[in-house]
């Protein structure tokens, strides 16, 4: 029941997540409620693939899956800053943008309905010493400490947390709050960019319509739960994971797909509820 | 009036780029927004138009009960496809006269979408999980319910599709000219809507927490009970869409049936797209499925997918909350 292959499938599910986590802490911590984690992968997926798909080089595809969920992200960057809209609304618009929009580019770039794929489009391949892992799943663990470092022992956290907790203060010290708005927001994008393209290049090679099927809203709950810290969010996300790699399992045991589908999304909502508990404050944020 | 000006500038912003992309795949955007108005409102179209325009309506009054106070409910999919298996757990199984089980399975419907609903208001109150995430969670199990019945315990055992047998001639809702008789419900709780907004303390009280929910708070506005309140009111009306759905033509469930066409969501950005007021809901929510609609005439006769019209609409919300934005940061400096 559980072994070497169970971590490993649970270890391709929370890539994703735990790169759209990460952005999600990033704005958190600055102040910035990003819902729109959901789109900018989704918008990741679509770009890894069309890139990997002209170039013929995964790696290039990461690139512009990066270049197409930074740029994506503007939309929330612009939306809610520059012209002050609501960031829940740009967030559930932004992410049903996200699927109208690559369904309807998957249908003029590549003239097919519902998915792509092909035999020839290149995949990321195997890295390192765990089966069926790419290197991209090696760099999200990376940026856990990397961001935990840049967070708490870095100048530029210490004023990203400062925005975060009070702008006011923050501006009279000079600090710009709307660059740094910005700047979460667009980092954010590029992560959500890293995580769509392990998605889409990573375990398997394809796009699907709405292949993210929520994930980038459990990144949102991973936030919370993880108290938009790096660590914290690492473990939220490994939760899902495990979740989601253990519904396959019960699977093969002969449980029905739907009661393993809807696993993941349970077991979070109780950790949510736990975590809750444990705090006894009503009011996360 | 300000709010139709309000949304004028977005609504053109959209159509404007829109027809860039249309320029961009190669298609003159007049002959494609022309196909899409004739599609939608033509004599082959306006029937489609309607028969799509009774869901997304419904869905959209739906989430903007809530709206109204400000409180996002993203479990739509959840509550409805629940209320939709209720119904039909109810017109397969229980027995009595047709018109009888008809009303039942309404109700049981509403029962359904509301007590679930509840729940996630239940969530938020008592274990501090805010609305837009326990609605939304708990959306994903209830469709993964549904599905799992009308592949095993409700399934039509002579067909291959994960569906269930057929509602008997009885218990059904009929049909006018391809309309489901289901859209007298629907206006019924639009009308209601309406009524308890504009002329309620109930409906005030909603749209005070909506304005200025810290005013609301002070004026000792009760908020846990009005999230309940409010998330029951908006799951039963999802659950009666369901009903309805199930009830009438195919009548029967097909797994995706009500997810696939996008109802929730349509309806969502439609309440959004009218600040959930009553009517400019309804009105948003057939502006919508028009577009909808016409966007398949639109893929037939210009061979420009019809998705671009989803993208239309996200489009249109997202300039429409920059431009609300905007506007309100004028009012603070006035």
């Amino acid at each position: 029941m559980i072994d070497a292959s169970l971590f490993s499938s649970a270890l391709t599910a929370l890539t994703p997540i735990l790169f759209a986590a990460l952005a999600g802490a990033l704005c958190q911590r600055a102040g910035v409620f990003n819902i729109s984690l959901e789109g900018s992968l989704l918008v990741g997926c679509f770009g890894a693939v069309a890139g990997s798909w002209y170039t013929g080089s995964a790696w290039i595809g990461v690139v512009v899956a990066v270049i197409a969920a930074t740029a994506y992200s503007l939309i929330l960057a612009i939306g809610s800053i520059t012209f002050d809209g609501d960031p829940i609304v740009l967030g559930v618009a932004s992410n049903l943008l996200a699927v109208g929009l690559t369904s309807f580019l998957i249908r003029t770039v590549f003239g097919t309905e519902g998915s792509f794929s092909d035999p020839s489009l290149q995949g990321l391949g195997q890295f390192g010493p765990i089966p069926g892992q790419s290197l991209l799943v090696y760099l999200s663990w990376l940026a856990v400490p990397a961001l935990a470092v840049l967070l708490y022992r870095h100048p530029w956290g210490l004023r990203l947390r400062g925005v975060g907790e009070r702008p006011e203060a923050a501006s009279s010290l000079g600090v710009n709050v709307t660059k740094y708005r910005y700047g979460v927001i667009l980092a954010g994008g590029a992560l959500c960019g890293l995580g769509g393209a392990q998605l889409a290049l990573g375990s398997v090679t394809l796009f699907a319509e709405n292949m993210t099927a929520g994930r980038g809203w459990i990144a949102v709950v991973a936030v919370m739960l993880g108290r938009a810290h790096p660590l914290g969010v690492l473990l939220a996300a490994l939760l899902f994971g495990l979740a989601e790699a253990f519904g396959f399992r019960l699977q093969g045991i002969g449980l029905p797909q739907q009661a393993t589908d809807a696993a993941p999304y349970v077991v979070t909502l109780v950790a949510l509820f736990l975590s809750n508990i444990k705090r006894k404050k009503g009011q996360p944020a | 009036m300000s709010r139709v000006r309000l949304i004028a500038v977005p609504v053109a912003a959209a159509l404007v780029l829109g027809a860039i992309l249309l320029l961009a795949t190669g298609t003159d955007p007049l002959a494609a927004y022309g196909a899409i108005v004739s599609g939608a409102f033509g004599p082959d179209g306006i029937g489609d138009t309607l028969a799509y325009a009774v869901p997304v309506a419904g869905m959209a009054t739906a989430l903007a009960i809530p709206l109204r106070a400000g409180m996002v409910n993203l479990g739509g999919e959840g509550q409805l496809v629940l209320g939709a298996v209720s119904a039909l757990a109810v017109g397969l199984y229980v027995p009595g006269p047709g018109p009888v089980k008809v009303i039942l399975a309404l109700l049981a419907g509403v029962i359904a979408g509301a007590a679930y609903a509840a729940l996630a208001a239940v969530c938020e109150n008592r274990l501090g999980v805010p609305l837009l995430i326990s609605t939304l969670l708990l959306s994903y199990p209830a469709m993964s319910l549904a599905g799992y019945l009308v592949r095993f315990p409700m399934k039509d055992a002579g067909s291959s599709l994960p569906q269930s047998p057929q509602l008997t001639e009885g218990a059904r809702l009929p049909e006018i000219d391809g309309v489901t008789t289901g859209i007298f419900l629907v206006v019924a709780v639009i009308a209601v809507y309406t009524v308890i907004d504009a002329r309620t303390p109930a409906g005030f009280e909603t749209k005070v927490t909506g304005w200025a929910p810290r005013f609301a708070a002070y004026a000792g506005i009760d908020r846990p009970k009005l999230t309940l309140r409010l998330l029951a009111a908006s799951g039963g009306t999802a659950g009666l869409v369901g009903a309805i759905a199930v009830l009438g033509f195919p009548y029967r469930f097909i797994d995706g049936a009500l997810i696939t066409p996008q109802y929730t969501w349509i309806g969502l950005l439609a309440a959004l797209l009218a600040g959930a007021s009553p009517l400019g809901t309804l009105l948003a929510a057939v502006f919508f499925a028009a577009l909808t609609s016409g966007g398949f005439a639109m893929e037939r006769a210009t061979q420009v997918p019809r998705e671009l019209t989803a993208v239309l609409q996200a489009v249109l919300i997202i300039f429409l909350a920059a431009a609300s934005g905007v506007f309100k940061r004028k009012a603070r400096r006035a």
